[in-house]
């Protein structure tokens, strides 16, 4: 649920363009070099002199991830009926409808199928921008319809995390996305079509708890956040400061929790690798 | 009896008390009379109060310290049981408590998060917070259970899985989605009976069956109301909305048909009446059990899978 007090550091274009001059120079938020945009993007949102990895949504990710014009979205406008009728300070109903309107997306996740070097995916990535990548309805429902596809269509699926935990103004609705996508995903098992997940900053709370941390392949980027417990509640908790590089990529490889560690820029590379060994249809 | 009352209880134990003082008095005809009137006065005040309490004054009682725990309710519904501990990689787990029993004379692998009643064994028990250690021997004897044909049950009572260091060293995350996965697909009957809090991850790692039940006076959801308002709200202050705004207690779970049934509890709560909540729950548990015996072991698993699919259906 981290993503509620950390949306301010969140990376959005808008932000860039007030921080800068004329919007065209990124500051990087690890060592401070300043990147011009063009740069950045050629980096693939990476900085050159530190590596750190920017937050990117799925439009970023797909662009550079998949073959040029392979992708074909499904269910793309699914958006939260607000199940509960949830009212905080604000109507979830009306946090949602500004969400789409700010973001353009209509909800934190979009999937379909792809190519990756001419091989044949079903993919699904998850978009922070829009309300921290909070697992609710939609989500559970769009991951759970990309294991169906990847079952019909006998092919590998990719999921691409990045969330801050659970979509809590759906509540029970939301917790129930964990057992369903896990559900599902034993099908896929059972069926034989491996399962990559790509662990992007941050990944935490429900979507850990469920299907980030049930690939046959575990990948994450360099500095990604990932663990059930957001950091600060493990703070609060403990009443200690947590140790550097807790909760980090490098800290899961470590521990044993992912399989591999890669660089955004070999991230093409290694899942083609991966999928061409893996499997063959 | 009641050693802890909330302050909505307050009216109906003095009353109780009042009762139990008048009968200590005397055995007077005239007075037994008052008694019964009393008696009858007390029933229809717990009546108006318990048929109108806020979703914020379930959660009290959910998390009622004089609320029986799964080993209160192994003990009074089952019968040899043997607990069996250990994830057989790290360590034993405390705050998840396992092991072979008789339901109705019928074996089964009974599994459960467990409190403690005072200070120390609430250390011991780690306030029934699992570590991944927890989960990992709950899946370890759940596929004991499945390899020899047993069913399981389930009780679920936590205020969610612990968040610590080394609960995400081990893998928290990890363990808790594994379980949800494996659960999916064990070919043996699971029966889930959430018995006091249900927070979150922390309750759903041993919260997938074929049957999920809900007693009166418990909680389900993703985050407890004080969490929720300390998030959306920034102030520990909005417990009570968040409670409402939540949709978590048993009946509001039916409605959104994530749970499958709700389990009465004796007037005034499971605490009032441990032995008749147990009663109960037994009676509930057997009848349960005989349906899903029924099933052959793939049409189960096909059932469960659709049933946790089907959860917040989405129609566009
Ligand atoms: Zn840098």
């Amino acid at each position: 649920m981290a993503w509620f007090r950390r949306s301010k550091e969140n990376i959005s274009t808008d932000s860039q363009k007030k921080d800068t001059p004329e919007g065209m120079w990124v500051k990087c938020e690890s060592c401070g070099e300043i990147i011009h945009k063009k740069t950045l993007e050629q980096n693939l949102w990476t900085c050159s002199k530190c590596n750190f990895h920017f937050r990117i949504g799925s439009k970023e990710y797909f662009s550079f991830l998949l073959d040029e014009g392979s992708f074909k979205e499904y269910d793309k406008k699914m958006y939260s009926k607000d199940p509960l009728n949830f009212v905080d300070t604000k109507k979830y109903r009306d946090r949602v409808r500004e969400t789409i309107k700010k973001t353009g997306l209509y909800d934190a996740v979009r999937y379909g199928s792809a190519e990756i070097n001419k091989i044949g995916i079903v993919i699904a990535g998850m978009d922070f921008a829009f309300i921290g990548g909070s697992m609710g309805l939609v989500v559970g429902e769009k991951v759970s319809r990309a294991i169906d596809r990847a079952l019909t269509a006998k092919k590998p699926l990719i999921v691409i995390c990045s969330s801050g935990g659970a979509r809590m103004m759906e509540a029970a609705y939301s917790l129930m996305q964990m057992a369903k996508t896990s559900a599902k995903l034993t099908r896929l098992s059972d069926a034989g079509i491996p399962y990559i997940a790509v662990l992007t900053d941050p990944t935490t709370g429900g979507v850990t708890a469920s299907f980030a941390m049930l690939g046959d392949v575990i990948l994450a980027e360099p500095g990604a956040l990932i663990g059930f417990a957001g950091p600060r509640v493990i703070k609060q908790t403990i009443g200690k400061d947590l140790p550097p590089g807790f909760q980090r990529s490098e800290f899961l490889l470590e521990k044993g929790f992912v399989d591999a560690v890669i660089h955004r820029k070999d991230m093409k590379d290694t899942l083609t690798k991966l999928l061409g060994m893996m499997y063959s249809n | 009896m009641a050693k802890v009352v909330l302050d909505f209880e307050k009216p109906i134990v003095e009353l109780e008390q009042k009762i139990e003082e008048m009968r200590k008095l005397s055995d007077n005809l005239d007075i037994a009379d008052e008694i019964a009137t009393l008696e009858k006065k007390v029933s229809q005040l717990r009546e108006n109060i318990f048929s109108n309490l806020t979703r914020w004054q379930k959660v009290q009682l959910a998390r009622h310290p004089d609320r029986p725990y799964t080993l209160d309710y192994i003990s009074m519904i089952m019968t040899d049981f043997v607990e069996l501990h250990g994830d057989r990689a790290f360590s034993d787990d405390k705050a998840i408590v396992a092991g072979f029993a008789r339901l109705d004379g019928q074996p089964v692998m009974v599994i459960g998060h467990q409190k403690g009643r005072d200070t120390k064994s609430n250390l011991y028990r780690n306030f029934g917070m699992p570590q991944p250690e927890g989960y990992r021997k709950a899946l370890r004897l759940m596929k004991l259970a499945a390899k020899l044909s047993r069913p399981i049950i389930t009780m679920i009572d936590t205020s969610g899985a612990y968040p610590g260091i080394e609960a995400e060293e081990r893998g928290q995350g990890e363990a808790i989605a594994r379980n949800l996965f494996e659960m999916s697909h064990l070919p043996v009957p699971i029966i889930v009976a959430i018995i006091g809090e249900g927070a979150s991850g922390g309750a759903l790692g041993i919260g997938v069956g074929d049957r999920v039940l809900m007693m009166e006076n418990t909680w389900y959801s993703v985050i407890s109301p004080e969490s929720c308002s300390s998030i959306l709200w920034r102030s520990w202050d909005y417990k009570e909305q968040a409670a409402e705004a939540l949709h978590l207690t048993a009946r509001d779970l039916m409605e959104q048909k994530i749970i499958d049934r709700v389990i009465p509890e004796p007037p005034g709560g499971a605490h009032r009446n441990p032995q008749q909540a147990a009663a109960i729950l037994k009676d509930t548990l057997i009848e349960e059990l005989k349906l899903l015996q029924k099933i052959k072991p793939d049409k189960l698993v096909e059932k469960r899978i659709e049933k946790f699919a089907a959860m917040g259906e989405f129609h566009p």
